[in-house]
């Protein structure tokens, strides 16, 4: 049986030729990425600033009166609505800020959302209310800073980990392709001003544990190599640990992928932003690890004397390796 | 490595068939779930409300509020107190201003004996303080909230308020609530399949406060107007006054609270036909309300439910028994919600709406249906892929996938856990993660084969040294998946279990279940030479 490969054998591909370049790449994306969110901003959903948001299907129609709702809402006194559509052409969600002293009185909010429900309900007799969220600005401040505050103890969290099983550069080398990954992503989603909400935090968290999950195998490879040949210039092991393992990020990723781009063109419309961010960040991470996890390596200075064979890291690794997997 | 004993072999087969057999509840069709469940144990997996539908609710304690609600129980317990004394003790100047209650005792020689009056006040039935008692000046007593005292007071007004809100969401019928307390001062209410939330809201956002106190008929309309009152009377919005004002003054003492009801339901005035609600007193509030009655005959008194009056009848002759009307301008809906909330009680403590999120049945089966549908093609996707990359090796990494997915469900079931929107992206996720472990150990294997070792040798070589990078891999996931779960809410919490969950199993039948059979094939034939 002939079996298929994604990837030739003994590939010799010099990656690390294009570093500066790709150094210099990412540089400039994720600066102009830190720009937008500065300048642009991201679309917060109510989870993040407050306020309601209305989920409603025009059953009837094939596409949703946009403007037209606009007005109509924006008559009720409640100032103006933002109307996106979501999935479906004829399905809209409608934010609107909070009342004025809502947060005194909740009664505010929720006689605005059946203000807003019965107009349309009255407007066009074919529509769905799909659901309702009221957030108070005091809740959507917590959930902000827990959300901001998990990202950030991800980061540092798993760092810490490669740092511990590893070395301090292959920790740096972690961190620092995590937060090229996050803040490209970060720079999606106020590029095309997808609703930036809990579930995007969700997904970057993931992102993080999945990134990483690439750049561990090859750093695991890296380290193998610089114990095996400690004469090898440091360019060129890196090149071999990344083409030695070349067919399994292929093979990987794309399996990964796979389910992940299904989700966002086939998947609930509700997560299409959620499903968008994963397929974005686990695309960007495969990229990162070899682009930046790699490479920063070399300006680090690590070389075959970080590992010293007799005792220390590595060997300890490959305990725990065992008896974790392999029986003896 | 590749020696796999029988009692093992048993044991692991014996682990995923129980595993996969808790899965099977969650897939059947309710109605035979419900058939199954008369001879088995079914443990399910809960369905998220993004899923289902229905409402979540957090409700946030005004815990400024609370203080001043026991300052004023404390004034009255004071001035009661003090009546008892013999001889009474006359106090003035009653201020709780600060968050303190202090008085100052007339007759500058009672003090002490205030002081021994007052200091079973000043503990709980615990025995525990609550209060510190302070003399200024000579003759002024001051009463400040010991610091556990609010905390205990707190707790207790939360759970209470916890009792309350089941006690009325039960009220309304067949739902199933979820009804926990979240941190300090928060309420969190679940409510699956319930499609329009209003009448829950007006259910659970009211506190039911009533209060029965003396219309204080001397007061100045135009100064009550204003919203200024005499000593001894407050102004309380009406919003029904048939003098045309917005507010009404009344007595501030010498009224009852209505919060020793023992029956309450709605009804229709006998006289203009229109809802109200009838309500009964136990035996010592009916006292109180006779008494009351009794001595205040043909003045009017108001009707007070949470700070504002409904109406301010006449009383027209004492009323014994402890039954009573109150009529104001209700609907047929708001006399039912009203006595459903007098008759699980007041709550004790004002409880705000600080987030509210529900979602309509139909759009959670869509995400269902379509969450399924991108499950599917997503694992048959892998599975196509995976056999034809490795062959043999990629059918066992698929069976074990296939029994992945069984155990990710057995065990959700087990521990209960509840499946939501993100949860279902999350099991997408780990399926396409879940073979990482088999690729990275293939891959190893093809390239021990390049280098010259011999078949087995080459799979022992590759079970090995892949399993280091699967270790940190999925520690890593592991970390990110903790962090998800303590720092998540609601859904992502469901998204953070999906994930702990699938990394355990998918690392047992990836690397583990998948030795074991390719241990056996390898016994069994020998092979000399390994297409992978």
């Amino acid at each position: 049986m002939k079996l298929l490969k994604l990837v030739p054998d003994d590939t010799n591909i010099d990656f690390l030729k294009w570093r500066v370049f790709a150094f210099a790449l990412s540089l400039v994306l994720m600066a102009a990425s830190i720009g937008l969110v500065a300048t642009k901003g991201l679309n917060f959903g109510v989870d993040f600033i407050g306020g309601q948001m209305i989920r409603a299907t025009f059953t009837q129609s094939a596409t949703a009166p946009v403007s037209e709702l606009r007005t109509k809402v924006g008559t009720l006194g409640y100032g103006e609505p933002t109307i996106q559509r979501f999935g479906k052409e004829n399905q809209v969600s409608i934010r609107m800020k909070l009342p004025e002293g809502a947060d005194k009185n909740p009664e505010l909010a929720n006689a605005m959302a059946v203000k807003i429900t019965n107009k349309l309900k009255a407007d066009y007799p074919g529509v769905r209310i799909d659901g309702v969220d009221s957030v108070s600005g005091k809740v959507s401040e917590e959930l902000f800073s827990k959300g901001m505050l998990a990202l950030l103890a991800a980061m540092a969290g798993v760092s810490l980990y490669i740092w511990i099983r590893f070395e301090w550069q292959f920790g740096v080398g972690a961190i620092w392709s995590l937060v090229h990954d996050v803040t490209l992503t970060f720079g999606l989603f106020s590029l095309v001003g997808l609703e930036f909400d809990l579930n995007i935090i969700a997904a970057l968290l993931t992102i993080i544990g999945y990134s990483l999950n690439d750049t561990v195998v090859v750093y695991d490879r890296i380290r193998e190599n610089l114990m095996k040949f400690r004469k090898m210039d440091m360019a060129g092991l890196l090149n071999l640990s990344v083409n030695e393992t070349l067919a399994r990020t292929v093979m990987t990723s794309v399996s990964i992928s796979l389910p992940l781009l299904v989700l966002v063109f086939f998947g609930p419309d509700v997560i299409f932003g959620f499903s968008l961010a994963m397929a974005f960040g686990i695309i960007v991470g495969t990229y990162s690890s070899i682009y930046q996890a790699a490479p920063i390596l070399i300006w680090l200075k690590v070389g075959p004397h970080s590992f010293v064979p007799t005792e220390g890291a590595a060997p300890k690794a490959e305990r725990l390796g065992e008896s974790f997997g392999a029986q003896p | 490595m590749l020696d796999f004993p029988r009692w093992r072999v048993w044991m692991l087969s014996l682990l995923v068939l129980v595993g996969v057999l808790l899965a099977i509840p969650s897939v059947l069709p309710t109605s035979i779930r419900a058939q199954l469940a008369q001879f088995v144990p079914t443990p399910t997996i809960n369905l998220g409300l993004d899923l289902a539908g229905g409402s979540h609710i957090l409700l946030e304690a005004d815990t400024s509020q609370l203080a001043e609600t026991r300052l004023e129980a404390l004034e009255d317990s004071v001035r009661s107190a003090m009546r008892r004394t013999d001889p009474r003790i006359a106090i003035g100047n009653v201020s709780r201003a600060n968050g303190q209650l202090s008085f100052t005792v007339t007759d500058s020689s009672q003090v002490d004996a205030a002081r021994e009056a007052l200091l079973p006040l000043t503990s709980n039935t615990l025995g525990s303080r609550d209060w510190n008692i302070g003399v200024n000046d000579g003759n002024r007593i001051v009463l400040s909230p010991a610091s556990t005292g609010n905390e205990t007071a707190l707790d207790q007004a939360m759970d209470t308020a916890k009792d309350v809100i089941d006690r009325r969401i039960n009220a309304l019928g067949t739902l199933e609530p979820t009804i926990i307390r979240q941190g300090e001062n928060r309420i969190v209410v679940q409510v699956p399949g319930l499609e329009d939330p209003e009448a829950l809201k007006a259910l659970i956002g009211k506190t039911a406060k009533l209060e029965f106190k003396l219309v204080d008929e001397q007061a100045d309309p135009d100064q009550t107007a204003k919203g200024i009152a005499r000593v001894g009377s407050q102004v309380l919005p009406y919003p029904d006054n048939p003098s045309g004002l917005p507010n009404i003054a009344v007595r501030r003492l010498g009224g009852i609270s209505g919060d020793k009801l023992i029956k309450a339901d709605p009804t229709f005035d006998q006289q203009t036909n229109e809802p109200a609600v009838t309500i009964q007193f136990d035996s010592e509030g009916g006292q109180k309300f006779a008494r009351m009655t009794q001595q205040n005959t043909g003045k009017l008194f108001a009707i007070i439910l949470d700070g504002q009056v409904i109406s301010a009848p006449q009383i027209k002759e004492p009323i014994f028994g402890g039954i009573s009307q109150i009529s104001g301008s209700f609907t047929v809906e708001s006399a039912n919600a009203l006595s459903i909330s007098l008759r699980s009680g007041a709550l004790p403590v004002d409880l705000k709406i600080v987030e509210e999120r529900s979602v309509g049945p139909d759009l959670g089966a869509d995400s269902i249906r379509r969450g399924i549908l991108a499950a599917v093609i997503g694992t048959t996707s892998i599975l196509v892929l995976m056999f034809a990359v490795y062959g043999r090796f990629g059918m066992y990494a698929n069976i074990a996938l296939v029994i992945n997915i069984g155990l990710i469900l057995g065990v959700m079931a087990l521990a209960n856990a509840t499946l939501t929107l993100p949860g279902i992206a999350g099991f997408v996720l780990t399926i396409g993660a879940a073979v990482d472990a088999n690729v990275l150990i293939n891959e190893r294997i093809r390239e021990e084969l390049k280098r010259g070792r011999r078949v087995v040798q080459a799979i022992e070589f590759g079970y090995k040294e892949a399993s280091r990078a699967i270790f940190d891999a999925n520690s890593t996931n592991v970390i990110a998946a903790v962090l998800l779960f303590i720092f998540g809410s609601g859904p992502i919490r469901g998204f953070a279990v999906v994930l702990m969950i699938g990394i355990v199993t998918s690392v047992f039948t990836a690397v583990t279940l998948t030795r074991m059979w390719v241990a056996g094939w390898v016994k069994r034939t020998r092979p000399q030479e390994l297409v992978i």
